[in-house]
C-alpha cells in the first residue's frame, strides 16, 4: 500500500481530542468492557468530519491508541477506500503512530462494516463504526422505552424482526447488522457487518470495541466473549455462504465482493478483505481470473459500488 | 336434595384499598376499594371525567396511585402489591399474566408489523424461539378472533377499525392471561361491528375463565359483559353492585339519572 | 317438605331522586314461605308490588327491610344481605326466574341461547343442545328458527325461547315472572305441563300470573300482596 500522503503535526493534541476528553471516553469505554453489550452513553465531540463518516470510531480509536500501536485502518474489507483513507491519514496527521495494510502487523483496527478474514489475536483491538447502536430502533422508536427493555432483558421484539423477515421472505433475510446476543445478556447491534462475520464476533481473542458518535454510545466485547446470533429453532442463524472462490486469489469461505467489469454486465467476485487477497497472491495463490484485476477493462476502485448482498447465495 | 354447592370461595384476584390518585390538587379518584375474583367481570361505568381511566391505570400499573394499595394474586398464590413490586416483576406480569384492551387499537397494536407478529410477539417475549410454533398459534388466534387466517401476513394498517380491535384482542389472549383489562373497547365502532366484538368478548371470556376489568359508559355493554358494576362520579365509587341490580333499581341520584338517560332504540 | 323460601318482614320503597327525591313506598311486612314441590302465585292488582317482591327474591331489586332467606344445599342464605358474589352463584345453581321478556344477545342463535344455563352449570354441550331442542320443540318454535338469533323473532317466539331457557335447567328455587302473558292456549298447556314436572322433581316454585286458568291450574296456594301494602307516605 501507498505511504500515506500527510505526515505528523504537532499542531494538535496527542490524536486530536483534549486529555480530559480522551479520558472521559476510556471511563465510558471500561464501563462498556465491564458490561458487555451494554451501551453506555458518552459526551461525543464534534470531530473534524461529518457524523456517517466514522466520528464514534475515530474518538473510540483516539481514546486508546498510543504512541507504540502501529494502525490500520479498513472501510468495507478495504485499505484504500475513501473512509479509509481519510480516517488513516487523521491520525497520521495527529499520532504520527505507524501505520499498516497487514492485519497481522496491526495493534489497532478501526474498521467499517467488516471484520477482517484473518482472526484476530488477543494483543489487537478491534474498533468499530456504528451509525445506530440500537437494535430495538427498528420497533421501538421510544429510547425511554428501548433502554427499560435493555435493562429488564425484554428481547421479544428482536425476534418480532425476525419473525416478519421470515413471514416476507419464508427466511431471516436480515444479512447485515445482524442483531448478536453478547454473555447470555445483552441484544447487540454489531454495526453493519455482514452476517457473514457475526460467527468471528463469538469468543474472539482481541478486544471488540464499538463507537457511535451521533447517537454518543460505545459499547464493547472483552476478548474470548460469547456472542450469539438470534434465530429461531426451526430458522436457524446461518451464514451467507459463496458458491465461487475469490477470481483473483481463489479464497474459498470468505466475503466476496461483486465487481463490474464491463458494459456489457460482466463480473467477477473477490475478497472483500483487501489485504488477505493480496496476501494471498504474494503467497502464490491465483483464482480463475489471474492475480491482476487490473487487467480487467474497469479498473476503479470497485468498493464502492460493489454489492456485497447480491454476491450471496 | 340432590344439589349442594360446596365449592370453596376462590381466593381473590385484584385487590384495590383505598386506591387514590390525585393530579396536584385535583382528584383523580379517591378510596377506591374492591376485589375482582377470578372469572369475574367488573364493570366500572361513569361520564367523561368521573376517574374511570386514571383508575383502570392505577390498577394495571400505568399510573402509581398516590395513596392506597393494589394487589394482586400471582400465579404462585402470593397476593403481593403492584407497587412493591420491581418494575421488571411488573411488566412480566402486563405481557403474561394481564392483558390490556385499549380503546384504540393503534395504542395496542403494532401498526407496522404483520397481524402474525403482533400476535405473536407475547409467545416471543415469554421465552418461544420456534417460528412454526409461533405462527401456527397467532393463525389458531386469528380464527377465533374472525380474522381469516390468510390476512395474517398483512399490516393491521390494512385492516378495519373492527378487525384490529379483534386482533387487539387476540394480541392480548395468547399468553393465556388471567386478568385483562379494556377501556372503552367498543367505543368508536359502529353498532354492528359493536354487537360482533360484544359477542366475542363475551364467549371468549367465558370460554376461557377470564377476570375482566372494563371501563365503559356504555351501559348496554356493562350489562351484556359484567357480573358487577362500579358507578363512578367525582373520582369516587357512588354505587356498586350485581351489574342488574344497578342499572335496574339504581339507588344513587345520579345513577338513576345515568340509566335514565338510556337512548332505546 | 323442606322450606326453600322464607320471606319475613321485607319492605321495599323507590327513592326517585329525579323526582326531587320522593319516596314511593311499595310493600311493607311482606311475610311467607315456599316449600320444595310447590307452587306458590302472588296475586293482587297490578302496582301492588308481585314484581318487586320477585325480583327482590332474584337480588334484581334491593330490600330496604327484612330477609329473603332462601335454602342453597346445606346453607341458608339471606339475599337481602348476600354479596353479590354469592348472589351469582345463587342464580348459577339454586335460583331461576323467567321472565315474559327475552334479553336477546346479539349473534347468539335461540337453540345456543337456551342451552346456555345447563352449559353454565357444567352439562355437555351435546346433552344441553339435545335438551334445549326438546324444548323449543315442545313450545312449538319451528326449528328452521333455532340457529338464528332470536332478536327479530316475533314477541310470542321471543317468549316461547325464553321460557325453554328458563326451565331448561334444574334450579330448586324458580320463580315465573308472567312466563304465560299473551300466550296461546296451546303453548300455556305446555308450561303447565313444565311447571308440573319440575313441581314432580321438588321444585319450589313462586310466581305471577294473571291467566287465571293456567293460576287454577298450577298453583297450590295464592298469597295476596295487598294485605302488604305499605302505607302511603304524603
Amino acid at each position: 500500500m501507498s505511504t500515506p500522503a500527510t505526515s505528523f503535526t504537532d499542531h494538535y493534541n496527542f490524536a486530536y481530542l483534549d486529555e480530559q476528553t480522551k479520558r472521559m471516553i476510556r471511563r465510558a469505554i471500561l464501563k462498556g468492557i465491564a458490561i458487555p453489550g451494554y451501551q453506555v452513553p458518552f459526551a461525543a465531540r464534534e470531530m473534524p468530519m461529518p457524523y456517517g463518516w466514522g466520528t464514534g470510531g475515530v474518538q473510540v480509536t483516539a481514546a486508546v491508541i498510543g504512541h507504540s500501536d502501529t494502525l490500520k485502518m479498513i472501510d468495507q474489507g478495504s485499505d484504500d477506500t475513501t473512509n479509509a483513507v481519510a480516517l488513516r491519514n487523521f491520525f497520521v496527521q495527529t499520532t504520527g503512530v505507524n501505520t499498516t495494510t497487514h492485519t497481522k502487523g496491526a495493534s489497532l483496527i478501526q474498521t467499517r462494516h467488516r471484520i477482517p478474514e484473518e482472526p484476530l489475536s488477543e494483543d489487537q483491538v478491534l474498533v468499530y463504526q456504528v451509525p445506530i447502536p440500537e437494535p430495538l430502533r427498528f420497533l421501538e422508536p421510544r429510547e425511554t422505552e428501548t433502554r427499560k427493555m435493555h435493562a429488564l432483558e425484554e428481547y421479544g421484539l428482536m425476534h418480532v424482526k425476525l419473525y416478519e423477515d421470515i413471514a416476507r421472505f419464508g427466511h431471516i433475510a436480515t444479512t447485515y447488522a445482524y442483531p448478536v446476543l453478547v454473555n447470555e445478556r445483552y441484544v447487540m447491534d454489531p454495526s453493519p457487518i455482514p452476517k457473514f462475520d457475526n460467527p468471528k464476533m463469538h469468543r474472539m481473542e482481541a478486544l471488540q470495541l464499538f463507537g457511535a458518535g451521533r447517537e454518543k454510545r460505545i459499547y464493547a466485547i472483552p476478548p474470548h466473549t460469547d456472542v450469539v446470533s438470534l434465530d429461531f429453532e426451526d430458522h436457524p442463524f446461518t451464514p451467507q455462504e459463496f458458491d465461487q472462490p475469490c477470481a483473483i486469489c481463489g479464497a474459498e469461505h470468505v466475503y466476496l465482493d461483486e465487481v463490474i467489469l464491463d458494459d456489457q454486465g460482466s463480473r467477477m467476485f473477490v475478497c472483500s478483505d483487501s489485504d488477505y487477497c493480496e496476501e494471498r497472491r504474494t503467497e502464490g495463490h491465483t483464482g480463475h481470473l489471474g492475480t491482476n484485476p487490473l487487467d480487467a477493462p474497469s479498473n476503479g476502485t470497485a468498493k464502492d459500488n460493489a454489492s456485497s448482498k447480491e454476491a450471496c447465495k | 336434595m340432590t344439589f349442594q354447592d360446596n365449592t370453596p370461595e376462590q381466593p381473590l384476584l385484584l385487590r384495590a384499598s383505598k386506591t387514590t390518585k390525585f393530579y396536584g390538587d385535583r382528584i383523580g379518584c379517591q378510596d377506591v376499594s374492591f376485589e375482582v375474583y377470578p372469572g369475574e367481570v367488573l364493570a366500572i361505568v361513569g361520564e367523561s371525567g368521573s376517574g374511570k381511566s386514571t383508575l383502570l391505570n392505577c390498577l394495571s400499573t400505568r399510573l402509581a396511585p398516590t395513596t392506597g394499595a393494589v394487589e394482586y394474586r400471582g400465579r404462585d398464590g402470593i397476593l403481593r402489591d403492584l407497587y412493591q413490586m420491581s418494575e421488571a416483576q411488573r411488566r412480566v406480569l402486563m405481557r403474561t399474566d394481564w392483558g390490556y384492551v385499549h380503546q384504540h387499537p393503534s395504542d395496542g397494536l403494532r401498526m407496522t408489523v404483520s397481524a402474525g407478529a403482533n400476535v405473536g410477539e407475547r409467545l416471543m417475549a415469554v421465552g418461544e424461539r420456534h417460528y412454526g410454533n409461533i405462527r401456527s398459534n397467532a393463525s389458531d388466534w386469528l380464527e377465533r378472533v374472525e380474522i381469516a387466517t390468510d390476512r395474517i401476513d398483512d399490516d393491521p394498517r390494512a385492516f378495519s377499525g373492527g378487525m384490529r380491535q379483534r386482533l387487539q384482542i387476540a394480541r392480548n389472549l395468547v399468553t393465556a392471561p388471567r386478568l385483562v383489562f379494556m377501556d372503552e373497547p367498543t367505543g368508536g365502532l359502529d353498532v354492528s361491528v359493536q354487537a360482533r366484538l360484544l359477542d366475542l368478548l363475551r364467549s371468549l371470556v367465558s370460554d376461557l375463565g377470564l377476570a375482566v376489568i372494563i371501563v365503559t359508559h356504555d351501559l348496554a355493554v356493562a350489562r351484556l359483559l359484567s357480573h358487577r358494576t362500579l358507578v363512578m362520579r367525582h373520582g369516587r365509587v357512588i354505587e356498586h353492585g350485581l351489574t342488574d341490580q344497578v342499572l335496574d333499581d339504581p339507588q344513587e341520584s345520579y345513577t338513576q339519572l345515568l340509566v335514565s338517560s338510556i337512548l332505546q332504540p | 317438605m323442606q322450606t326453600k323460601i322464607c320471606v319475613a318482614d321485607l319492605g321495599k320503597t323507590f327513592t326517585m331522586h329525579l323526582r326531587a327525591g320522593i319516596q314511593i313506598p311499595v310493600i311493607a311486612n311482606v311475610s311467607f314461605s315456599v316449600a320444595a314441590g310447590e307452587c306458590v302465585i302472588l296475586g293482587g292488582p297490578s302496582g301492588s308490588g308481585k314484581s318487586s317482591i320477585i325480583k327482590m327474591i332474584y337480588g334484581n331489586y334491593r330490600c330496604q327491610s327484612g330477609q329473603i332467606l332462601i335454602t342453597d344445599g346445606d346453607e341458608i342464605v339471606n339475599v337481602a344481605a348476600a354479596s353479590p358474589r354469592r348472589i351469582i352463584r345463587l342464580r348459577e345453581n339454586t335460583i331461576g326466574y323467567v321472565s315474559q321478556f327475552l334479553r336477546a344477545i346479539p349473534r347468539v342463535s335461540a337453540l345456543n341461547l337456551v342451552a346456555e344455563p345447563l352449559l353454565a352449570q357444567g352439562s355437555s354441550e351435546a346433552e344441553a343442545k339435545d335438551k334445549a331442542a326438546n324444548l323449543l320443540t315442545r313450545l312449538n318454535v319451528p326449528e328452521h328458527l333455532w340457529q338464528l338469533p332470536p332478536a327479530t323473532f316475533s314477541g310470542g317466539e321471543q317468549q316461547r325461547v325464553n321460557i325453554a331457557r328458563g326451565f331448561i335447567a334444574h334450579y330448586p328455587v324458580l320463580l315465573l315472572d308472567e312466563p304465560t302473558a299473551s300466550l296461546d292456549a296451546k303453548n300455556s298447556a305446555v308450561v303447565v305441563e313444565l311447571v308440573e314436572e319440575k313441581k314432580a322433581q321438588g321444585v319450589a316454585m313462586l310466581g305471577i300470573l294473571h291467566d287465571h286458568d293456567t293460576r287454577d291450574l298450577i298453583a297450590d296456594r295464592i298469597i295476596d300482596v295487598t294485605q302488604f301494602a305499605a302505607e302511603k307516605v304524603a
